[in-house]
This record gives structure tokens, sequence and C-alpha cells, in this order.
């Protein structure tokens, strides 16, 4: 088992045909991912060998869907253009919508997510991101950018803002292995959030422990924080990244920024451990709590 | 980013808001000329920062001899960290009443909240002790918006008082022009007032763009104002790189900003234990660690005279750790004598033999290689305090 991703995951990728498509696309497929085509409306009808499969490039999401019967779509296509490609991709029903693209205008994905959760949307759709690494079941599918051969399979399940953070993680307990590995995004707005991530590994029969990292910005991980204490049984290990960030300055990440005495790592870190989850100062810190508790059970 | 007033005022004008945009002056001879010019007017200090006021930087002048004295004392000031360089002369207005109104991004529901109170307009947070009735938020759609009738229900439910009900109808639909059409997260008039004869007037405005939304408002970069910015974080910007400027001793390279973020975080706790050296800055280089890209990053630290050491943080996911070595041995070589402070480097992850096999090759006198994250931290901190 795993979350939202597994070996029978059919994947589109939304701009195979681009720099960025192409290379990871590439890479999905090496990772074992079973990626049956891409859409470009410009390109239809053609097709293009990556990874060594010969993949078709389809007309709009509907079609791709209706001739391959992929349910999950992966968004690689320019922040201008990323609105449109979500919509559609909901329109046609997609199980699981991974946008990897940085750089979303965030009223672009509130009007994304408002949309989601209206009427046109039948509940059908999951989106990931954007402005993440996406989704990875270890040994099983890759739907985005995580490299496959950090760490294999195994009882850990992940979530994280961040990309490099994800892989760090993965590299440290790369020995104990993942369920899945989700990077939920940096942006201010995202598809899913810890608490979804929380609340679909508690349900996970693969998923002995979790892994929940964090960074400035928002009030998500206090939220989690509260979900934990009413709703995880499963012992959860936390790491929030940014105590030294100043206030009012965005980190790298769009949705990283403290402003005035609220989204500091400080009372992230707070909250989570007024619940029990234990923190770490530092990634490898963090992992050596999660050690503790796979080795101790 | 977030706008000066003048700035937020001239975005309000372009929408229809009502709104007086004064003169913007950057000596007290300016504001002397312009008060001649308006009146008695309000000397108004142009920072991004509030609480302005309470600083002393907002002032009434009578006269135009005062406007200039007032202009004297302000310019110069520090509020909150940050010199005041303009002045916004303003025509002084006769408030009957102040109001609250804003509109912003609501991350936490994922949506959009409108917040207006007419209980008071700069007092809003001590309204919000005090009163958090009178503080009225109401939840936006991103998908609907605010058209006419949302914008009468938005006015009802706060309570504008009806000999300015209607105009405030108006404003309440220029202000959503001014969020939506300009990609803001946040338009916020405080306040927002009612002047004699019942005529409503945003007498100051703060907005903050999307920087996201770039691509669609090259008007935006008017905007930026060159002397106001950090002059490393304004050069770091025209090589596209993500820098933030910070107060310590610890130059920091990595790649993704979840990892630089933490980078930062364990420098700083080793620095605890070596003379409470901090890091200097916040810098992400993404996936693009080639020679030049590590170089103009390595020159931008460098630039900094706080800088003792360089730590270069990199875990190779999709980047290769060979890529990230040949990018500081070719960066090492594009500087060559500016490169003059250690550099700590710890490289994990995708190809990391032979990334850590070309760094031993080189054998360069500046370059530490560590193995851990920590113990690299520690490593920089060390040579930061040496």
């Amino acid at each position: 088992m795993s979350i939202y991703l597994n070996k029978d995951s059919k994947i589109i990728v939304q701009g195979m045909t681009g720099g960025m498509g192409s290379k990871h696309t590439t890479l999905m497929v090496d990772a074992g991912s079973n990626i049956v085509g891409g859409v470009n409306a410009r390109k239809a009808g053609t097709s293009v060998e990556l990874g060594g499969k010969d993949l078709p490039v389809f007309g709009t999401v509907k079609e791709a869907m209706t001739e391959t019967g992929a349910d999950v779509s992966v968004v690689f296509v320019p922040p201008a253009f990323t609105k449109d490609a979500c919509i559609e991709a909901i329109d046609a029903g997609i199980g699981l919508l991974v946008v990897i693209t940085e750089g979303v205008p965030v009223q672009d994905s509130a009007e994304v997510f408002a949309y989601l959760e209206g009427p046109s949307n039948h509940g059908a759709t999951r989106m990931i991101g954007p402005n993440c690494p996406g989704i990875i079941t270890p040994e099983e599918s890759l739907a985005g950018i995580t490299p496959h051969t950090i760490a294999g399979k195994g009882p850990v399940g992940l979530v994280s803002k961040s990309g490099t953070l994800t892989y760090q993680m993965m590299f440290e307990l790369r020995d104990f292995g993942f369920s899945t590995a989700i990077g939920i995004g940096g942006d201010p707005i995202v598809g899913t959030t810890h608490i979804d991530a929380l609340a679909a590994f508690e349900a996970d029969p693969e998923t002995l422990a979790i892994v929940m990292i964090g960074e400035i910005g928002g009030d998500a991980e206090e939220r989690a924080a509260a979900y934990i204490m009413d709703h995880v049984s499963k012992p959860v290990v936390g790491y929030v990244a940014g105590f030294t960030a100043p206030e009012g300055k965005t980190m790298g990440h769009a949705g990283a920024i403290v402003s005035g005495s609220s989204g500091t790592a400080q009372a992230k870190k707070e909250a989570l451990e007024a619940v029990g989850v234990k923190v770490g100062k530092t990634p490898s810190e963090t992992a050596q709590l999660m050690r503790e508790i796979l080795e101790s059970r | 980013m977030d706008l000066m007033e003048f700035q937020a005022k001239e975005l309000f004008a372009k929408h229809g808001v009502p709104v007086t945009l004064g003169i913007v002056a950057t000596t007290p001879a300016e504001a002397r000329a312009a008060a001649e010019e308006l009146g008695v007017v309000v000397v108004k200090a142009q920072v991004k920062a509030g609480g302005r006021g309470k600083a002393g930087g907002v002032k009434l002048a009578k006269t135009p001899e005062e406007a200039e004295t007032h202009a004297e004392a302000i310019l110069g000031m520090e509020i909150k960290g940050l010199t005041v360089n303009r002045v916004l002369i303003a025509p002084a207005a006769s408030i009957e009443e102040e109001y609250y109104f804003s509109f912003l991004l609501d991350r936490a529901n994922r949506q959009y909240l409108c917040i207006a109170s007419v209980e008071g307009g700069v007092e809003i947070e001590e309204v919000a002790k005090t009163n958090p009735d009178a503080v009225r938020q109401i939840p936006i759609d991103p998908g609907t918006g605010v058209d006419e009738a949302k914008a009468r229900e938005i006015v009802a439910d706060a309570k504008f008082p009806e000999p300015v009900a209607e105009q405030a109808v108006t404003l309440v639909q220029a202000l959503w022009k001014v969020f939506v059409e300009e990609d803001t997260t946040l338009v916020e008039v405080n306040p927002l007032a009612r002047l004699a004869g019942d005529v409503l007037e945003a007498l100051d405005g703060k907005v903050s763009l999307d920087e996201n939304a770039e691509f669609r408002h090259e008007d935006h970069a008017a905007f930026v104002i060159r002397e106001e910015e950090d002059p490393l974080e304004a050069a770091a910007k025209d090589k596209n790189l993500n820098y933030v400027k910070l107060d310590g001793q610890v130059g920091i390279i990595g790649n993704g900003a979840g990892l630089v973020m933490s980078t930062l975080d364990v420098v700083a706790y080793a620095g605890e234990k070596h003379g409470g050296v901090k890091p200097a800055n916040f810098l992400d280089i993404g996936g693009g660690a080639n020679a030049q890209v590590m170089a103009d990053g390595l020159h931008i630290i460098l630039g900094d005279q706080q800088v003792r050491s360089v730590f270069v943080n990199v875990f190779g996911g999709i980047t290769a750790c060979d890529e990230v070595a040949n990018g500081i041995k070719g960066a090492l070589e594009i500087l060559g004598g500016e490169a003059t402070k250690p550099l700590v480097v710890r490289l994990d992850g995708n190809n990391v033999d032979e990334g850590r096999r070309i760094l031993s090759e080189l054998n360069h006198p500046l370059v530490t290689m560590v193995d851990t994250m920590d113990g690299a931290a520690d490593k920089a901190a060390e040579l930061a305090n040496a």
C-alpha cells in the first residue's frame, strides 16, 4: 500500500514535450512509472520517445484519458498557462493532478482551488502542488521530480513543503525506506495540505510512522498539530525550517514568509511539541528521532 | 513586493478609488514647494512599515515653512530599521469618521477575505481586541469574486452609514479591481475616511503585489525603487539569484529553498559554540549549479564585508554532485584573486563520490570538504570565528 500513487497508476504529462517535461518524463520512466502519454494541443497525433518508450501526444487531457485510461497527470507547463492546464485536467475528471510548476500567481492557484471545491469538480480530482517535487511511492511509481534512487520502499510516510528537504530526509532514512513521500509545495495556496497527507498516511496500513516537514509562513503546521492530536495514532516526528528567517522577507518559496508575529518556526515547533510530536533541531536530529521510533518497535 | 503609500495610491487612482495623490518630496525644499501649491498639508514618511504615525513620521503642516521643518525632521529618520528617503505631501483633509477596509489572501482557508470596520480606522487592532464584532470578516470566493451584489452585502454587513453607503458600494468594487487586476495579496485602506460633506476617500493605502504574477504586469517593475533595496540583494536580483541579506558572518549557498532555510538554522546553532557567529545570507541556486551561477553567487556573498567563511551545502537530487564540484572548481577559476574566504563544502546525494573526488583532486587551499551537514556547519562557523 501507499498513498495517492501506486504501481497501477497510469500517468500522463501535461507539458511533456517542453524542456522540463521531457527531461523529467524520462526520469519518471526510469523510475518505473507507467507513463502512458502526454498532452500538447499543437503536437497532437505525434509521439515522442522518452526513456526508451514511445509516448503518444494527445490534444487534450480528456482525449488522453479516454485513449489510455490515465488517472494521474503531472503538470510541467509554464506559470502563465498552469491555471488553464489545471482547469482542463479537473474538467476531464483526472484523479490525481500533480503540479510541479514553480512561480504560479497565487490568485491563479486560489481560482483553481475554488474550482476544485466547486460543483464542477464532482470531488473527483486531488491536486498536489503547485511548486512542489510531486509524489513518489518507491519501487512503484513516481509522479514528479524526486530522484527515485535515494531510498526504497519502507515503513515511513513523509510529507514536506520542501523538495530538497524531502530528498535530504529520504537520504537520512534510506536504510528504512518509505511508503510514500509527498512534497506538497512551498506556495501560499496548495491543493494537498499536511493534514490531507497525515489522514492518508494514518489510513495506510504500510505506513508505520510519519515524518512531517514544515517551514515558516502560514499556519498549516499549527493546524496539522491540532489534527494530529485528534486523529493520528501513528508516531509523528516533525521538522521546521526557518528559525533564522527575518520578518517580512520571502525565503525562496513564495509562501515562506514571516508576517508580523505569525508564521514563525518557533510557533510551529511549539504547536507540534504541545501535541506530543518530537521536533528535531536539524534534519539529521529529526532522522535520528524517527530512527529511535522505528528501532524500538 | 510591498508598495509605499504613494505607489498604492497611484494604483487606487488607476482603478477609480477616490484618493488624493499629493506630491512626493525627497528634500525639505521640495516639501516646502509642494506645500505652497497644496495649502495645509500632512507630511508623511514613505517607508514600507506600519506605525509611521506613532514613530513621528506623519505631521500636520499649516504653512510651507512648517512643511519644510517637518520634512527636515522626517527625512533621514529611521522607522523600524528603514531609513526615510521620501515624504508624501498630501492636502490635509477634514475627517468626520475613520473606517478600515481590506481585501487579502486568506492562506488558511485558501480563499480571499474582506475585513471591514466602521468603528475606527488606524486603531483597528485595538477595536479588534475590545469589540471584535465590529470588525467584520467576509469570505470571498475566488471563483466568483466581488460583483455589485457582493459589494452591497459587504457594505451592509459592515454597516457603513446610510449617507455614504452608495459611495461605499462603488468604492468596494473599485478596490476589488485593484485587488484582482493588479494581482495583489493585500489591498488595505486605513483609514478610509468620511470627509466633511459625506465624501469617502482613501487617506492611506497599503498594497502587496504578487511577484509570481510579474510576467503579466510589466508596469509593476516601475514600483521598484533601486535605492531602497539592499545593494547586494539588488545585484543578486540582476543575476536572477534568490538572495536575502542577513546580519551574520557565514555566507550560505545551497540548493532548494527548504534546504537553504534549514542550513541557516543549522549554522546558527553551530555558531552558538563559536563566538555567536550567524548566517550572513540566504542564497538558493536551485538546480543551476554550474560554474557561472556558482561564481555569481560567491561574488555576491564575498561582496558582503561581514562574511568570514562560506558554506556550500548541496544535496544532489536531479543535479549531480560532480556538476556541483565542477561548478565550484570553475567558479574559483572565474573569481581568481577575489576568492579570499574559506569555503566549506558539503556534498551528498546523486554521484557524490565523483563530486568529492573532483574537489579532493583540486586540493584548493580555501576549500574544506566535510561529509555531513551538521559537521560542515560547525566547521564553517569555526572558520568564521577564527
